[in-house]
């Protein structure tokens, strides 16, 4: 009954999510859309935590085997990729450094600066 | 053989958990990076696939159900969000600096190394969209006129790389804070990098959760106006 009632609640939110898409005209999924409806609702108190939290907590931790299709499909895309290979991995090698140091380092600049600040005025 | 692989619902599903699950024998083994159960799981199956010289339609046909539980699972991201809300509350400023440097930052190093490879437009905007997740990711490209299957190619290793390097990256560039690892691992590497996120602790996969939403909308709009740049 629990996990009935959990399933429910979280399907049915992917269900809306898609309704969502279907009818704003933005590039955003499905997906997006329901995370977004599934966090107001958890913040409003419409939804409770315990309505989802087991059926919600046991598909996050399965997560990873969810991409091993896609990268599987890799095989298929190989043909249009080998051309562009090099430079491609390039960037994406790169860009992954430069994003994770940019993101990373800014936000613990603040979070550090914020603490000091914090400890100063106690 | 081959048409009893054809007919079946649950050979697609149970090669690709096998192969993840030798993945995290391999990872318990030897504690290194370079076996990351994701990667090892893809390669696995993709060895098998060729060597038993079986269409990648007819393992998808099962494996399509692992890839349906993507939308639901992305929508209970909101858990961890909604259980570190009081953390983002007080930390906002520094989540939302980071998030927006790291999308800017993806864009500009896309568009520096694009310059200097001398890439086409096609090119380059197959590739601006590259660090967001897939779904947001694939729109992008296609609005922008890229080769829509490259730009979901790139995003898959993208997140793969993200997976294996990113708590590498985070040692070498010493970024320990938690909610920095997941806003480092979620700007950087979408979904498969907030996978990694949730498995170093609940703060990073909370952060990981809310960068894959905030920077794919940011570069939704901002991937518009760098597209002009080539």
């Amino acid at each position: 009954m629990k996990y009935i009632k959990q399933f429910l609640v979280i399907l049915g939110i992917s269900f809306v999510g898609e309704l969502f898409k279907a009818v704003l005209p933005f590039p955003i999924p499905a997906s997006i859309y329901g995370m977004i409806i599934l966090f107001i609702g958890l913040m409003t108190g419409l939804i409770k935590l315990d309505a989802v939290k087991d059926a919600g907590k046991f598909l996050i931790e399965i997560m990873p085997l969810m991409f091993i299709p896609a990268g599987v499909g890799l095989m298929e895309s190989w043909g249009i990729l080998k051309p562009v290979v090099l430079p491609f991995c390039i960037i994406t090698v790169v860009t992954i450094v430069t994003v994770m140091t940019a993101a990373g380092r800014t936000s613990q600049w603040i979070i550090r600066r914020d603490k000091k600040r914090g400890k100063l005025n106690d | 053989m081959i048409n009893f692989f054809e007919e079946s619902v649950f050979f697609g599903v149970t090669l690709s958990l096998i192969a993840y699950f030798i993945g995290l024998l391999l990872k318990k083994k030897f504690k290194l990076g370079i076996f990351n159960p994701l990667l090892i799981a893809i390669i696995i199956s993709i060895v098998f696939l060729i060597a038993a010289d079986v269409d990648y339609e007819v393992y998808n046909e099962g494996a399509k159900y692992l890839s349906w539980l993507l939308t639901p699972a992305t929508v209970c991201l909101a858990i961890p969000l909604y259980e570190q809300w009081e953390l983002l509350k007080k930390n906002y400023k520094a989540i939302l600096v980071g998030i927006v440097s790291g999308v800017l930052t993806s864009l500009t190093t896309v568009l520096v190394l694009a310059l200097i490879m001398g890439l086409s437009h096609e090119e380059y905007v197959t590739l601006l969209p590259k660090s967001i997740t897939t779904a947001i990711g694939m729109g992008v490209s296609e609005e922008l006129g890229g080769y829509v299957t490259i730009t979901v190619a790139v995003i898959i290793i993208t997140g793969v790389l993200g997976n294996m390097f990113g708590e590498l990256v985070c040692r070498i560039f010493r970024i320990t804070e938690p909610i920095s690892k997941g806003l480092a691992l979620g700007s950087a590497a979408h979904a498969i990098g907030t996978a990694k996120a949730v498995e170093l602790g609940e703060v990073e996969g909370a952060m990981g959760s809310l960068s894959i939403a905030v920077s794919g909308i940011l570069t939704v709009i901002l991937a518009s106006i760098f597209a002009n740049f080539i």
